[in-house]
Parts: structure tokens; sequence; C-alpha cells
């Protein structure tokens, strides 16, 4: 004969089972039946406060389909890691302007970066930036190169970098710059030497 | 008092407490914990099984003489659904429109009325049943699967055939039938002869060998078991299911399948049988895929990424034209009715003209609306050892055409003549710039705005020979030009002709690869 209490403790698991199951199952509905978020509204971190630096931004100009050199003047921190977030987060305050040459989407934000010796750099990205991103070859590899260019241009010693999105890899940016490998920086200040040429 | 008793054996050996508690006075403690750990593990499993185990996704798959295509079913109402527009799409010219009155589609000059939540339809102003509500997502008219029997030959004006239980819609006469007949030899050989070229999967497990059709519109014969009244070789049974066909040969020894008549026929033999002179044959012993027949001569990709890439030990076309994108992935949306995986299908179809009317061979990697990973592009292109790989794209933004070479990425990782998948375009890169620059120069005499720039776009890093990508845009503002014929031939005989221009270039240069 099984105890009182055993039967009773049986007896609240099942029922903690089943119920459970049952809230699983409806999450899991609700989830599949309501539309993926795709934007995140979150205002982007305000600017660090201190010293200004003189510093050169790489700046997509989708009208032309160019890269260019782009003087500003920004607080920079004395930390590496939080000058290379900082430049990217200048970068994309241009990006985010209602006159932006390259538009990004709204909640488009650099989540961090992260610098790794030897010479590797990883900008981690939020998913706004991604799921908003416009698609297409050209305005694609704006977006990468003006990125890695503008950081490695300030940021000496960086060999290769590595975009990741909400700290995942991802295939793609938005169905054609490649995201799963890690960058050359060389091949894409190349690339930007083309890209600063025009058309 | 039961508490007194309790208290009274704490201190005797387990072994002793068990022998001493008299009949009937219940189970021992580690035995009820022991109860209690089971009912947690198995509460653990099924949250896991109900909050992770998602169903695995189905799919339909359809076949008709224009193309055969996988298409994703979703689940809504305890039925199966499928979008009625993806359906017909690479059948015809299709479109749908939305508004206050309905979902309505016209397939070639055939309409069709559908009202959210009702289960009737009017196509061509008569009555069709779709023994189910109709739905409505994002725009996407979804209707049951098991209405497509009853309701696709309203639109097509021909039969269509479904078969429910395993996913497979049958569209026209299209159907690839099958016999099969045991030799008189010793040891007995198994022969299925086909009415169409075929090209399954092959898997050997003990005591059967199963061959798997996924992209054959392989149907039942007569009776699905076959019997041959043979110890060796006993039955064959066809079956169906998950948008497949299987044919399972039963075998008391190990056996092997080889194929003939450019894949029509396929003999079941002993493994130590050698295998008939011209034909391929799976590695004896194999528990895996084994190597399968020559593809038949305009070969559509799977949509399962599971499908082999073709072995061809020589190249049979010179140019591989790639439709990017397709199936689930849309590319860039060029317009509220254009998307970019349309255009590129548009512009491979015309390419590929323009290729051949120059004597240039050529495979179309994407001819209808399916799924295709890059990396299964770039096995086919790899696998057909073309001397070019190129990759049609399009869009919106910027002017005329931009011809795009491989951005590598960082590192390589070669051993000996085993090339690194992500680099492996390195040794080629030269070739395909040379090509790049031909594509360009043809553009500017045409006075077509071009751009040559290298880009981090796969394939092109994953393929071996010459690659490159045309990226067409408007030369205006206007995004429907890139629908226009005449702008797409334009385009399409400047990238024919500066390709025909480097042929010797990049032949020779294939030719010479180790």
């Amino acid at each position: 004969m099984i105890p009182r209490h055993f039967a009773i403790a049986m007896s609240v698991l099942l029922i903690a089972l089943l119920g459970l199951s049952l809230y699983a199952w409806h999450m899991r509905t609700v989830a599949v039946s309501l539309p993926a978020a795709s934007t995140d509204t979150r205002p982007l971190a305000p600017p660090v406060a201190g010293p200004t630096e003189r510093v050169t931004l790489f700046v997509a100009h989708d009208n032309d389909g160019s890269l260019r050199a782009e003087a500003a003047q920004i607080p920079l921190p004395s930390g590496r890691q939080q000058r290379a977030e900082e430049l990217l987060r200048a970068l994309l305050s241009l990006y985010l302007d209602k006159s932006s040459p390259h538009a990004l989407g709204s909640g488009a934000e650099v989540r961090s970066v992260f610098l790794v010796d030897p010479g590797v750099a990883v900008i981690d990205l939020n998913s706004a930036f991604a799921d908003t991103h416009r698609s297409g070859v050209l305005v694609e590899e704006l977006t990468v190169a003006s990125l890695i260019h503008t950081i490695s241009a300030n940021t000496p010693d960086i060999l290769k970098v590595k975009i990741l999105v909400d700290g995942k890899e991802r295939d793609t940016l938005a169905g054609h710059a490649d995201l799963s490998a890690f960058y050359d920086v060389t091949a894409v200040n190349q690339l930007a030497t083309q890209l600063r040429s025009g058309p | 008092m039961r508490w007194t008793s309790r208290s009274r054996s704490a201190g005797v050996p387990p072994a002793v407490r068990g022998a001493s508690r008299p009949p009937g006075m219940g189970i021992p403690i580690v035995k009820a914990w022991a109860l209690i750990f089971i009912c947690i593990f198995i509460c653990i499993c099924i949250c896991a099984v109900v909050v992770s185990g998602a169903p695995p996704e189905k799919h339909l798959s359809v076949y008709s003489v224009a193309a055969n295509y996988s298409l994703p079913l979703v689940q809504r109402e305890g039925r199966d659904y499928v979008g009625l527009l993806e359906v017909l799409e690479p059948l015809g010219k299709v479109s749908a429109k939305s508004d206050s009155r309905g979902w309505r589609l016209r397939y070639n000059n055939v309409e069709g009325d559908f009202q959210v939540g009702n289960t009737h339809a009017r196509v061509q102003g008569r009555d069709a049943d779709l023994g189910g509500k109709f739905l409505e997502e994002n725009n996407r008219g979804l209707v049951p699967v098991t209405s497509l029997g009853s309701l696709l030959p309203r639109f097509l004006g021909g039969p269509a055939t479904l078969h429910e239980g395993s996913g497979r819609l049958f569209i026209g006469s299209v159907a690839t039938h099958f016999t099969a007949s045991l030799s008189g030899d010793n040891p007995p050989r198994l022969i299925f002869h086909f009415t169409a070229p075929v090209n399954p999967r092959v898997a050997t497990e003990p005591g059967a060998l199963r061959m798997t059709f996924s992209r054959e519109p392989l149907v039942a014969p007569a009776s699905p078991t076959l019997t041959f009244g043979n110890k060796a070789i006993p039955s064959a049974i066809y079956s169906e299911g998950s948008g497949t066909a299987v044919v399972t040969v039963n075998a008391a020894i190990p056996v092997i399948a080889s194929f003939s008549r450019d894949g029509r026929t396929v003999t079941i033999s002993p493994a130590s049988t050698p295998v008939a002179a011209g034909a391929l044959s799976q590695t004896p012993n194999s528990s895996a895929s084994a190597t399968p027949p020559p593809a038949p001569a305009q070969p559509t990709p799977a949509t399962s990424a599971a499908e082999p890439a073709p072995v061809a030990p020589a190249r049979r076309y010179f140019a591989v034209v790639d439709a990017s994108h397709g199936g689930d992935d849309h590319g860039e949306t060029l317009s509220n009715t254009l998307l970019e995986k349309d255009v590129t299908v548009a512009l491979a179809r015309s390419l590929r003209q323009e290729l051949e009317s120059r004597g240039i061979p050529t495979l179309v990697l994407r001819d209808s609306d399916a799924n295709l990973s890059v990396d299964q592009r770039a096995i086919f292109a790899n696998a057909d050892h073309a001397a070019i790989y190129i990759a049609l794209h399009a869009a919106s933004s910027g002017h005329g055409v931009r011809v795009y070479t491989a951005l590598l990425p960082w590192g390589s990782d070669d051993r000996g003549t085993f090339l690194s998948w992500s680099t492996a375009q390195h040794a080629a890169l030269p070739l395909s710039q040379s090509a790049a620059n031909a594509v360009a120069a043809e553009m500017q005499r045409r006075q077509i705005p071009v751009r040559t720039l290298t880009a981090p776009l796969r394939p092109l890093n994953n393929v071996i020979g010459a690659a490159i990508a045309v990226e067409v845009a408007p030369q205006g503002s206007d995004s429907s030009q890139l629908t226009a014929p005449d702008y797409q031939q334009l385009v399409t005989s400047a990238v024919a002709t500066a390709i025909a221009a480097t042929r010797d270039q990049l032949g020779g240069a294939m030719r010479s690869e180790p």
C-alpha cells in the first residue's frame, strides 16, 4: 500500500505536469500566431561625456553607392574596446538621422564590440539592425564595409572582424552579405577603396 | 504508535529493518523515492517534448510538366493548409488581390473568389467546395490541402491527383510507373524498369535495400507488395510518406543497386556480382547514400538539403546560371508586387537563351520557385565542372548593373588537394575578375551603367571555377523596368556576349585544372 503522502505528492506532480503541458502548448500556439517583433524601439545609449577627439568615419551613400570618409568630433573613452563601440555608435547616429545618406531601420543598434587579441574584433548588432535592413548586394555590403572600415581605420592592429546579431551567428545581413565567416580586414579595405571611388 | 515504531528502527541496519517489517505495512521508502524520481523524469521528458519538440515541418511535393517543387504546409484548425498562390505560381501567370470583397486569384484567364472563413469559393462563377474554411494570413490565401484535388482542375483545366496521406500532388499525366522482374540468373538479379529517368537516394541496411524517390513522380504498381518467390530476393514493397516514394527491396543477401539506360533501369544484384559496364553502382555494404546515376538531361535541383549532388566526370555545361533566392527566400521586395526571386528566374531563362544561341551549353540551377541553399548551388556548380558560374540578382536601388567577384573571408584551411570550402574560389579569382571585367566592358559598350566590385556574397567564394554575380538594377527609378523583356534581354545579351568572347580563356583554364 502506497503511503498517503506519497500518493498526494505523485498526484500533485501529475497535475503539475498536465498544467505545464497545457500552458506550454498554449504558449507555443500564441507564439506561432503572433507576428515576430521586427523592430527594437529602445533608444540609443546616450553619448559618452568627456573630451572629444577627431576621428574618421566611413559613411555609406546610397545615391551613388559610395563610401566616403567624413571627419567627426566625438567624445571617446580611454578603453580600446569602449572607443570602438563609441565609434560605431557615432556612425549609426548618422545613419539613423532623418537626413541619413544610408538609412537604417529604427531601433538599429550596436550592442557591443569585443576586441580579442590577436587582431580579432567582434561586432554584435541587435536584431532590429538586421531585421529592418534593406535587402540587396550593394546596400548590404555598403553597411558591412562602413562598419568594418571605420573600426579598422581608427583601431590599429585589427586583422579580422566577425559580425554577430544578438550575440548569435547569422547567415546574412538581409539576404545577401555573408555574416557566417570572419571578414578579412585587408580585403574589406580594398573593397572600401573600390567603393570610395564611386560609380 | 507509528511514529514511535519508526523511531525505534532508526538505528537498525536497513537489511534488518526490511526483514523485520511486517507484511502489508507498505512499500519501502527507497521504492517510493524511486517512484517520485521516475515521475519527475517523466514530467521533464514530457515538458521537453511539448516545449521543444515542435512537429517536423510538413511539405507538399508537387509534380507537373512545368516543374517539380515542394511547398511548406501550415497547420490551422486541425488541418493542413497551403498557399494557393504558391501552388499555382510555377505553373503559369498568376496574381492575387485582397480587398474588402475578399481574396481574388487570377490564374491565366481563370478567376477565383475566396471569402475568409467560408468553406466554399467561386471559380469562374461556379461554386467550389473547399472542405474547410478559407484563411488569409499576410495577404496569403490558404486553402485546405484536401481541397486541391477538386480546386486545381477548375483553374488548370486538367486533372490533379492528390495523395493526401503522403503529401504528393500530381498535376496532369506526369506519373512515372515501374515494373519489376526477377532474372533467372544464379544468383538472381531484380530489374526495375521505369518509364522515365530516376535518380533515387539508395541506402542499404541488413536485409533490405531502400530507394527513396524525392524528385520523381513515382506511383505505386498494381499491388504495393511485389513477391518474387525467391529466397535471396523474396519481395519488394512500395510505400509513400512525407512527400517521397520509397521502394524497399527485401533481400537475404547483401545487394547493390546499379543504374543503366540513363537511369531508366535499376538492377538489384548480389554485392559480389560484377556491375555491368557503363553502369554506376553504390559501394557494397554501404549503409549511407549511394552514388546516384547521372542526372537526366535537364536536372531540376531538388529542394531537399539531403540530396547528393550529381557526379559528373566531365563537364556537361560550360556555364551554370543561378537564379538567386527562391522558395522561402524572396530576396529583396522590389515593389508591392515584385520579388527579387521572380526577376532572377526570368533573367536566368533569358541568359540561358542568349548563351545557348551562342553555342554555350548552359544549366539554369533554379528554374522554378524551389528552395535551394547556397551550399547546394555551389555543389551543383562544382560537380558539373562548369567553366563559369553566374549568379543573378536584382535590386531596386542604384542604377544599371553591378558585377561582383568574391570577397574572400579570412583564412584558408587548404589541405593538399582538399580546398577550404569558404575560400575554394581563391585559385580561380583572377579568372573570375577577368570575366567580370569582360562583362563590364560589354555593358559599357552598350551604354549600360556598370560597376565591378568584390562582395561578401555566397556562394561565389565556394565555387572552384570562375564565378561572378550580376546584380541588375533599373536604369531609372522605376523598378518595373526589371520585368521589361527588352531590358532583361539587353543585360543578358551583354553578359552572354562577354562570356562568349572569353570562352577560350575560361574553358582553357578549366581544362588545365588537375
